[in-house]
């Protein structure tokens, strides 16, 4: 076991490196340096010359990457000219809104699809089944902003319960205690992620249900509500596991499209708002975080396996 | 399951085929199209996704809406005569600014995955079929490109080089071709090995007439599937891009765009601007999803009913 979490630890990190060099060189590509944006129309050629010499954007491309991971390493991850702010005060005012939202949207997904397809693999066919895997289907089918705004049309027009607007505090407390402003954006954020999840577990769940264990179980008359509890729920949930790790970078991306359409100031809307004053500094950040959580992730989800599953250990 | 050779056009013997037996490949397919279409949902996604190729290439050869000029006079008409699914901000007519729009959908969609599939095709053949080193260098690229935040790179290069329907394609294609290639290098591994590819090498193929007579045309049915969920996906993708504002421009649109445009009139009521637009995404994505389905279940000879 611990050879094969070396093997998986050495590729996440050779995949780290490759995405860094990756984006890096995507970024300087588009945006070689952000001397016309900070000293303006007017500057001439020598003037932007003279500011890339003195800040460091005149030096071969390799030095730069390396001079920039040297600072990431240490915390640095750069300078928002046009915010005239560093990056990482920027993502740190903003970070716990974001893992807020994003995190209780993961957490309610779980927590609402696990029941809903282990209910859809034990009534396979039933009405009940048909009816949630159709709702399935067009959730699945729907991008994030139509969900978010039916939802605002129903919750916050038709019938005015909710506020269609994401809560404004630069408080992440005040964010968490004004649910009737969050609520929207985390439903939004959930059901696009349930539909994925209980797919997958009502599939999970009927592969268990056709294992010689459940027939074992049934055999010696164990009622099937024990059946279901003790011999197939642990069993189906594993790929569960591996699939929230392929999910992050469609949540990263929800939390963006999201957090657009609420106004909620978190990192996917300070992403787009960036995009907008081709403020390369923070995409560049943003980019390389995004990826680094989506590797960790997967690690993470890996090493959570091979705890969950004793087979996996074995190999 | 034979339908006889009388079916079979004559024997080219400069094109006689070099691995499999023509007659089984045949009725293979044949068998596949059968269960694809007792699949009523895949009827339904076909119908669905032929009426949207319908409305928007050849509708606006029936249907002239005002899709160009502005016209403030009628802005924000609601559905009515002239218009029969209102005007937009600028008098310009919905109904027709769907059928543009959804040109650009559709278009971007399919070329899209198109270019995913290129891309996916090449990297995963080569990677199966010289293993090794080889494999193991792609096989991290792809993992590389599949870590990266697919829809944030997507916008910043749409920011920098949107605009048009082709670099539109490309940023989408050139960032999706990930799963095609893993999905065609597992299949290229299980197919190496069979002994019509043991016997094209032994006839003297090289690589590249392996993975293009031999490997890629087996691995044909994951790559349809594929290609499915690809343009749906794609066609979700722009839709994005073009909601948050870095879509194509005036006078191109895409159904993303206009939505974009719609949804600051939410609390207006002008309805018309959002939920029709809202309505042709959802369905011609759904209707792709349900023939990907469809199609996967019926070339899976193991969940085919017998």
């Amino acid at each position: 076991m611990t050879a094969y979490l070396l093997r998986r630890l050495g590729t996440s990190i050779i995949v780290l490196i490759g995405i860094s060099i990756f984006i890096f060189l995507l970024l300087h590509a588009i945006f070689p340096s952000p001397a016309r944006d900070v000293l303006g129309l007017r500057a001439n050629n020598a003037q932007i010359a003279a500011w890339n010499a003195s800040h460091g954007f005149s030096r071969p491309v390799v030095e730069q990457y390396l001079s920039y991971m040297n600072g990431i390493l240490h915390g640095n991850l750069g300078y928002s000219y046009s915010d005239n702010q560093t990056v990482a005060s920027l993502f740190a005012e903003r970070v716990a809104r974001s893992a807020y939202l994003s995190g209780m949207g993961l957490v309610l997904a779980v927590i609402i699809a696990l029941p809903l397809g282990i209910f859809q693999a034990a009534k396979r066919n039933s009405l009940g089944d048909s009816a949630l895997t159709s709702l399935a289907f067009i959730l699945y089918s729907m991008p994030v902003f139509a969900l978010g705004l039916i939802l605002i049309q129903v919750f916050a027009l038709s019938f005015p319960l909710l506020s269609f607007e994401a809560s404004q505090s630069t408080s992440i407390w005040t964010v968490i205690g004004d649910w009737r402003g969050m609520l929207l954006p985390i439903l939004t954020l959930t059901l696009i992620s349930v539909a994925l999840f209980s797919r997958y577990m009502r599939s999970s769940s009927i592969d268990v249900l056709a294992q010689d264990y459940i027939k074992v179980a049934r055999a010696k008359g164990l009622p099937e509500r024990l059946v279901l509890m003790r011999h197939m729920v642990r069993n189906a949930s594993l790929p569960m596991i591996t699939l929230i790790g392929l999910s992050l970078p469609a949540l990263l991306a929800g939390n963006l499209i999201t957090e657009y359409l609420f106004n909620f100031q978190g990192l996917g809307l300070l992403f787009f708002e960036s995009l907008g004053k081709a403020d390369y500094p923070v995409l560049l950040a943003y980019t390389l975080v995004g990826a680094v959580f989506v590797v960790v992730g997967n690690l993470v989800a890996d090493i959570a396996l091979t705890v969950a599953d004793p087979r996996i250990r074995l190999a | 399951m034979a339908t006889g050779h009388a079916s079979l056009p004559p024997l080219d013997v400069t094109r006689a085929p070099e691995g499999g037996d023509v007659g089984a490949v045949r009725s293979g397919w044949r068998l596949a199209l059968r269960e694809f279409s007792s699949n009523r949902l895949a009827v339904v996604g076909v119908g669905i996704l032929v009426f949207f190729v319908i409305f928007c290439f050849l509708g606006p050869f029936f249907y002239h809406g005002n899709t160009l000029q502005a016209n403030l006079i009628s802005a924000h008409d609601p559905p009515g005569a002239g218009h029969p699914l209102g005007t937009d901000v600028n008098g310009i007519d919905i109904l027709g600014q769907l059928m543009t729009g959804g040109q650009a959908a559709l278009e971007i969609g399919f070329f899209a995955a198109f270019v995913a599939i290129t891309i996916g095709a090449l990297i995963g053949a080569v990677a199966g079929l010289i293993g090794g080193i080889v494999d193991t260098a792609l096989m991290r690229v792809t993992d590389v490109f599949l870590s990266v935040p697919f829809l944030f790179v997507v916008l910043i290069l749409a920011e920098k080089y949107g605009a048009s329907v082709l670099s539109l394609s490309l940023v989408i294609g050139g960032f999706s071709w990930q799963v095609p290639a893993r999905l065609i290098r597992g299949e290229v591994l299980t197919i190496r090995e069979r002994d019509f590819v043991l016997a094209a090498r032994t006839a003297g193929s090289g690589n590249w007439r392996l993975i293009r007579r031999h490997l890629l045309p087996n691995a044909l049915g994951v790559m349809i599937v594929n290609v499915t969920f690809q343009v749906a996906d794609a066609i979700l993708a722009v839709a994005y891009v073009g909601f948050l504002g870095f879509g194509l421009h005036y006078p191109n649109i895409d159904w993303g765009d206009m939505l974009s445009s719609g949804t600051g009139y939410l609390t207006d009521g002008y309805w018309w601007l959002i939920w029709p637009v809202l309505t042709c995404i959802v369905l011609t994505v759904m209707a792709l999803n349900f023939i990907g389905d469809a199609l996967r279940d019926s070339m899976d000879v193991r969940l085919r009913r017998r």
